[in-house]
């Protein structure tokens, strides 16, 4: 038996899909490529088999995925994983924080940033920086008009430069996109 | 690192300009600005649009740009409907205060898309029950949440361009 959590935690939960995941031995050949099924790799997760139900869309996803969040130059890969918590926090998306927090904490080796968070959320007592990182991409979240000119001018007097900035926008961004899936198709569970 | 698309809708709708401290920073990112691009065409004009049509996509996309004030956007989605040449009940889908009229697939899937674009923190298994109870398809199921969550990415990387714009 498996219980859905509900509470943000660091530790990597379970997923358990709310609709039928593909088949593997079903797949087509342009679901397998888009899967990175090879002979030496098998393991393909419910939650891409899920997604690999419309593969059209999955095949150009993972490599916009990647680009942001590990492209190089910009923004830091902490900081880029900062903001991907502050958008799932935002949305709920109990999976995607457990991910992205732990990848954090692992970058930084610092787990007071997401204690600070997971606690007190946009009251989180951070210092000015990821202040302003986490708020941005918590306002853009929420709705994109609740991010002002203001946050962005935050963003600017922190310190970061154009290219940080454009970097904060689409991983923020693109969280909007990864939590919209996987707190809506499936649920996070542990054992 | 490839050149910026002319064509490019997000850079397009953000009114960044040739020049400037945007664009170049945009230039730096001109492979993820394309790889934008290309998952804009797949949810909104997938060769195999399985159960939801382009011009079902299309109406769903302006709706999404309403709900989150962006009548520039939705008037690009309105554009694709148009070429997509849907029927009226298609078409009345773009409008928010449309709830479908009774056919009970189509309010599914607009009770999904306003609840999902707007509260996605709010969704629960029974939303997901509601979609398969309206005889909407596993798979058609995940193209609709694909559909969804691109938009929300798209309509958000708009408005943040339009602020670092702003304050460049």
């Amino acid at each position: 038996m498996s219980t859905i959590i509900h509470e943000f935690t660091t530790k990597i939960p379970g997923w358990r899909p709310r609709v039928q995941p593909i088949k593997l031995d079903e797949a087509t050949p342009e679901q397998l490529d888009a899967l990175k099924v090879t002979p030496s790799n098998t393991k393909v997760s419910d939650y891409v088999l899920v997604l690999a139900n419309d593969v059209e869309t999955l095949k150009v996803r993972t490599p916009l995925f990647n680009a942001i969040m590990y492209n190089r130059g910009g923004m830091g890969r902490a900081e880029r994983e900062l903001s991907a918590v502050g958008a799932s926090v935002v949305n709920r998306c109990v999976y995607c924080a457990a991910v992205h927090a732990s990848r954090y904490n692992q970058l930084t080796k610092n787990e007071q940033v997401m204690q600070a968070i997971f606690a007190n959320g946009e009251e989180a007592e951070l210092d000015e920086r990821q202040k302003a990182i986490f708020l941005f991409a918590a306002k853009l979240s929420k709705a994109p008009s609740e991010a002002t000119e203001e946050d962005m001018q935050a963003l600017r007097d922190a310190g970061l430069k154009d290219d940080e900035i454009l970097d904060l926008i689409l991983s923020a961004s693109l969280f909007g996109w990864a939590n919209r899936l996987m707190h809506t198709l499936g649920d996070p569970v542990v054992e | 690192m490839s050149d910026l698309s002319p064509n490019d809708i997000v850079i397009a709708q953000a009114g960044i300009g040739a020049n400037g401290s945007v664009r170049e920073a945009l230039e730096g990112r001109a492979d993820i600005m394309a790889m934008t691009q290309a998952t804009h065409d797949a949810a909104l004009k997938p060769s195999d649009p399985g159960g939801l049509s382009h011009g079902e996509r299309a109406a769903l996309a302006a709706r999404v740009a309403r709900l989150n004030e962006d009548e520039a956007l939705a008037a690009h989605y309105m554009t694709l409907l148009e070429e997509a040449g849907a029927d009226e009940a298609v078409a009345a889908m773009a409008d928010p205060a449309h709830d479908g009229e009774g056919d009970a697939r189509r309010a599914a899937l607009l009770a999904y898309t306003d609840l999902v674009s707007t509260h996605p923190r709010d969704t629960t298994p029974e939303d997901i029950e509601a979609l398969k109870s309206a005889g909407i398809s596993d798979a058609d199921i995940v193209r609709l949440s694909e559909l969804n969550a691109f938009l929300a990415y798209q309509i958000r990387v708009i408005a943040g361009l339009k602020l670092m714009k702003a304050t460049a």
